[in-house]
């Protein structure tokens, strides 16, 4: 009893409040985590955000429908092409717009790209988050191949305005549609590079296996979207269950984890590769001949009305919630539904009794920008 | 070198009034500035009169011609009411105020007091399951006094993978329901309609300000708080800057 006391009174230890970010590197940008530790344990944290806001809602409520497609491309600017496509959609559905079948298939192409580019910097940046330094110069390596095409395709390699409301600002060059395909064939072997380097290394699976560990429900119920969701085991991808662009013509499978670690999550994130380059094999060998413009009116002034559209970006539900009031040139609302967001939000119950160096994992797990986390 | 400390004080008023076109002209000409595009003619007419009525305003005028709601067309009479509704109007008397039928979409107006009623029946009842709360938001219609905000909710069912959009209208005083304990996703996106427009949640476990600072004033999406903000010297008090620009712009007009 008397030993107890005195050995409770020796290591009788305080919890230590930390500070991580906002200008760390681990944490992809401007986060800053507060943390709440018990020796190198988390016991809770704080997650703050809001350093990069810029007010993207309330500046788009104050432009005209065509200005905004160029605010879109700051959110989320490693996967540009994807928030483009998000809310040329939305508008295209408030106002009832056909898109013609060869724009929807760029679309396709470009979106699946995007989610390859926005991949490779997530595998790079989250292995050398947890130390492998290898993979993040290869990943990059291919992410220019990309950057290539797209500024063959519109001329910018990262904020891209490469949409427009009712179909392509452009034709696709001629010849772009075989440099694709050539991507394809190169990206193919690349993603089993990875895979040698990471799925079976014994360091990379002590750090991931088991960490962050989350409940196909509980997940549900926090909001968390995308790969975060998936990885959990619910199949979950608005590309299947509300098909936009041409989705419904393409053939893939939805990938999901079974045990929504972090582990499952990169699992789940690797097969997204392979499945993006067989959508992509399917697009560009059937892009349809015909129009990039659908019969858009010059003033686009949507009737009044609102509606919420959503698609799946590389980080998982990306929705617009858009209220036209019918009268002026510039929307009534404008409201973004962020995926890094929400599912920066799952931060705190993921890290909870993991360690320190954990956390910088996680944060690489759930693949948020803080351009579309703070808008 | 006597005229020193007089110089400050004779141009320390007009200084923040000097100071203010600076953000607000990039403001202006904003929409013009892309005016090659065929549309910008017409935005032109749109940008002005938000910047009178912002001005001119002491807290609630509208931005632009008064504009009550968001038009909700009630459904068409060939439109099959999707069963979950049917059953939450059978589940739960008045519950539902209206129902509205837009672009393929459905959208269930409900009383602020009963949102959490409604909201456990949706997740729950074996027929509507939504358990996933995709989005939380608001919309700001100052013409409306006694209920300013629409907030919308969009729900999602991973089991029967169809939609739904509720929607709820509270004044700025109105306590509304925190809907935390339903969906803990909503955490987060409440903060920041409390952030951004003001809406009284109650019972959130931690509302504090999300995106802008925690000392900030003022709720900035509302249609009433300027778009170049309230300026940093007369941050403390936005209605001390907008009694500064009307008195400027009336100086301006004589």
């Amino acid at each position: 009893m008397e030993a107890q006391t005195i050995r409770g009174a020796m290591f009788d230890t305080d919890e230590l409040v930390i500070n991580m970010g906002p200008q760390h590197p681990s944490t992809h940008g401007v986060l800053r985590v507060v943390l709440r530790l018990d020796g190198e344990k988390v016991v809770d944290c704080d997650v703050v955000i809001g350093y990069l806001h810029r007010g993207i809602e309330k500046l788009s409520e104050n432009r005209n429908w065509t200005q905004i497609i160029l605010l879109t491309d700051r959110m989320d600017y490693v996967a540009a092409a994807t928030s483009n496509v998000g809310y040329c959609e939305t508008v295209e559905k408030l106002m009832q717009l056909e898109v013609p079948r060869r724009a929807r298939y760029v679309r396709t192409i470009l979106c699946e790209l995007q989610r390859i580019a926005s991949h490779c910097l997530w595998v790079g940046t989250h292995a050398m988050d947890i130390g492998a330094m290898t993979v993040f110069l290869y990943a990059f390596r291919e992410r220019e191949l990309i950057l290539d095409l797209f500024e063959e395709f519109c001329g910018a390699r990262l904020t891209y305005n490469s949409m427009r409301i009712g179909g392509l600002p452009l034709d696709i060059p001629p010849g772009w549609d075989k440099k694709v395909l050539e991507f394809c064939t190169i990206m193919d072997s690349k993603v089993d590079e990875y895979e040698t380097l990471l799925t079976h290394n014994r360091i990379w699976l002590e750090r991931t296996k088991g960490i962050g560990v989350i409940s196909g429900e509980e997940a549900t119920g926090l909001g968390l979207c995308g790969p975060a969701l998936r990885g959990s085991g619910v199949t979950r991808d608005v590309r299947k269950d509300e098909p936009y662009a041409a989705y419904d013509e393409m053939e893939f499978d939805v990938p999901i984890g079974s045990d929504g670690d972090t582990y499952d999550r990169y699992l789940v994130r690797m097969e997204e590769f392979r499945q993006s380059l067989r959508i992509i094999r399917q697009a560009a060998q059937g892009i349809p001949e015909g129009p990039i413009v659908g019969k858009v009116p010059r003033l686009i002034k949507p009737a009044a009305g609102e509606t919420y559209h959503a698609i799946e970006s590389p980080k998982g539900e990306l929705g617009f919630f858009i209220v036209s009031d019918g009268k002026s040139t510039n929307p009534y609302r404008f409201r973004v539904r962020p995926p890094s967001f929400c599912n920066l939000q799952g931060l705190r119950r993921l890290v909870r009794g993991h360690l320190v160096a954990d956390v910088v994992a996680l944060i690489g797990s759930i693949d948020i920008v803080l351009g579309e986390v703070d808008r | 070198m006597p005229d020193d400390p007089q110089k400050p004080d004779a141009p320390a008023p007009p200084a923040p009034t000097a100071a203010r076109p600076a953000p607000a002209s990039p403001a202006a000409p904003g929409p013009a500035g892309g005016g090659a595009k065929p549309s910008a003619p017409a935005a032109k007419p749109a940008a002005p009169p938000a910047r009178p009525a912002a001005a001119a305003g002491e807290a609630h005028v509208p931005k632009a011609a008064p504009a009550t709601g968001p038009s909700e067309p009630p459904p068409p009479a060939d439109a099959v009411v999707p069963g979950f509704i049917v059953s939450l109007q059978g589940a739960i008397s008045g519950g539902v105020t209206a129902l509205s039928y837009y672009l393929r979409d459905w959208t269930i107006i409900v009383p602020a007091a009963r949102i959490l009623e409604v909201g456990r029946h949706l997740r729950d009842a074996p027929d509507a399951r939504f358990d996933y709360l995709s989005d939380l938001t608001a919309t700001d219609w100052p013409p409306r006094t006694e209920a300013r905000f629409d907030v919308v909710y969009c729900l999602y069912s991973t089991k029967h993978r169809h939609r739904v959009r509720v929607k709820v209208k509270v004044s700025e005083q109105d306590p509304l329901p925190s809907v935390t304990g339903l969906w803990p996703g909503a955490n987060w996106l409440e903060r920041e309609v409390w952030d951004m427009f003001g809406v009284n949640f109650t019972g959130h476990p931690d509302r504090r300000r999300i995106l802008m600072p925690e000392d900030w004033q003022g709720f900035p999406e509302r249609k009433d708080y300027p778009l170049e903000g309230p300026g940093e010297l007369l941050m403390e008090n936005p209605l001390d800057w907008l009694k500064l620009r009307q008195t400027k712009e009336e100086a301006e007009l004589e």
